[in-house]
C-alpha cells in the first residue's frame, strides 16, 4: 500500500516535469530554468526526438499511464491485486529502459547533461525499485 | 489514506501552479538584458577562433560585431543596414567585417542557432547560414524548436548534412561560442548588436550611413598622417 502510494506521488511529479519540457517543446515557455546544465542543448538535439514525437511527450505519456495505475492500485478493491504489481513493474521497466538509453545519448553522444532529464531519470529508477520490491514481496 | 490524498492534491497544485507561472513569464526585451553566466558547454575547448570575416584583410578599418541570432534588433540590422554596408563599405575595401557571437543566455535558441552557423562555417558557409538565421527569422518569433528548421537552411545552402548533423549533436563548436561570450562580457558587451571600429566601442544608432561616415573618417585620418 505505501509502496503504491509512493509511486503514485513519483509519478505525479515526474508527470508535472515532463509537462515542463513538454511546455517548452510547445513554445510555451521561453527559456528552461536549468541553471549549470546544458538542457537547451539536449533539447534542441535531434536525439530530444523519437518517431517524430518530442522525448517529453513520452515522458508525459508513461507517468500518467503509472499514476493512473498506480492510482488504481490503492483503491480497496485493488489493493491486494498481484496483477496490478505485475504491471507496474514492467512498466516502470520500460520507462527505466528508455530512460538509460537517453541518458547513454547525454553522456556519450552529446556529452551535454539536461538537469531536468537527471531528475526524470532518479524518479523512474525510485519507481522501478519500488514497484520491484513489490513483485520481490511474496505477503 | 487522507494523508496520502491531501499529499497528493498539494503536489499538483504546487506543481500545477508552478507550471502556469513558467507559461506566464515573458523574457525581458532583448535590448535591455543583462547576459547572465549561463550554461556553459559541456565540450569542445576554445581554441583561439577570433571570428569568421568578411572583407579584405587589408581593410583600413575593422569592425567587430557582437550579435545574437536570436535579437530582433541583430536581425533588423542584419537585414536593412548591412546589405548597403556591405555595398557601400565591405566590397570596396574599405572595411573588414568580424562577426562574434553573444548569444544571450534569456533566448532558448541562441545559442543552438550560433552552433549551426559555426557548422555551416566549417564547410565555408557560415555568412551564407548567417543570412538565412536573420533574414528568415520567423523562427525566432515562434519560440518552436527550430532544429529542423535549421537543417532545412543547411540543406539550402548546401551543407553536407551528415557533416552537419555531426557538428551539430556534437556541440563541436560550442566552446568557441563560450569564449566569445566571455570575451564580450571583459569588453563590457551588455546588448545585441554590439559594435566596436577599430577597437573602440561604437556608441551611436548603427547605420549604413554612420558607419559610412566614421569610415571616412576613420580612412581619411589614416591617409593624411605622414
Amino acid at each position: 500500500m505505501r509502496r503504491r502510494q509512493a509511486i503514485v506521488l513519483l509519478a505525479l511529479v515526474g508527470l508535472l516535469l515532463a509537462l515542463y519540457l513538454s511546455l517548452y517543446k510547445l513554445g510555451l515557455i521561453g527559456t528552461l530554468q536549468c541553471g549549470t546544465g546544458s538542457c537547451e542543448y539536449v533539447q534542441t538535439s535531434r536525439y530530444a526526438e523519437v518517431l517524430g514525437m518530442p522525448v517529453a511527450f513520452y515522458g508525459v505519456v508513461g507517468y500518467a499511464v503509472l499514476f493512473v495505475v498506480g492510482l488504481a492500485g490503492v483503491q480497496p478493491r485493488l489493493v491486494t491485486d498481484r496483477r496490478v504489481t505485475v504491471l507496474l513493474a514492467a512498466l516502470s521497466s520500460l520507462g527505466l529502459a528508455f530512460t538509460l538509453y537517453l541518458t547513454y545519448i547525454e553522456l556519450f553522444v552529446l556529452h551535454a547533461v539536461c538537469r531536468w532529464c537527471v531528475v526524470s531519470a532518479v524518479i523512474i529508477a525510485a519507481i522501478w525499485a519500488l514497484s520491484m520490491w513489490g513483485v520481490r514481496r511474496t505477503d | 489514506m487522507k494523508g496520502f490524498h491531501t499529499m497528493l492534491v498539494a503536489v499538483a497544485v504546487v506543481g500545477g501552479g508552478a507550471l502556469w507561472y513558467a507559461t506566464q513569464r515573458k523574457p525581458a526585451p532583448a535590448s535591455t538584458r543583462t547576459p547572465e553566466r549561463g550554461a556553459p558547454p559541456s565540450v569542445a575547448a576554445a581554441d583561439g577562433f577570433r571570428g569568421f570575416t568578411v572583407g579584405s584583410d587589408s581593410a583600413a578599418v575593422e569592425v567587430v560585431e557582437y550579435s545574437d541570432f536570436e535579437c530582433p534588433f541583430c536581425a533588423s540590422f542584419a537585414t536593412v543596414q548591412m546589405p548597403v554596408i556591405h555595398e557601400q563599405l565591405i566590397a570596396k575595401g574599405k572595411v573588414r567585417w568580424r562577426y562574434r557571437d553573444f548569444p544571450l543566455p534569456t533566448h532558448a535558441y541562441s545559442r543552438y542557432a550560433a552552433l549551426a552557423a559555426h557548422c555551416a562555417g566549417e564547410q565555408g558557409k557560415f555568412w551564407e547560414m548567417h543570412d538565412q538565421l536573420f533574414f528568415r527569422h520567423d523562427w525566432a518569433q515562434t519560440g518552436k524548436n527550430p532544429r529542423s528548421l535549421f537543417r532545412d537552411f543547411a540543406k539550402g545552402i548546401g551543407l553536407d548534412l551528415d557533416r552537419y548533423d555531426a557538428c551539430m549533436d556534437s556541440q563541436r563548436y560550442a566552446g568557441r561560442i563560450q569564449a566569445s561570450v566571455e570575451e564580450g562580457d571583459r569588453l563590457g558587451v551588455n546588448g545585441t548588436p554590439t559594435f566596436f571600429v577599430n577597437g573602440r566601442r561604437f556608441g551611436g544608432h548603427p547605420t549604413s550611413d554612420a558607419f559610412t561616415a566614421l569610415v571616412d573618417s576613420l580612412t581619411r585620418q589614416r591617409k593624411s598622417k605622414p
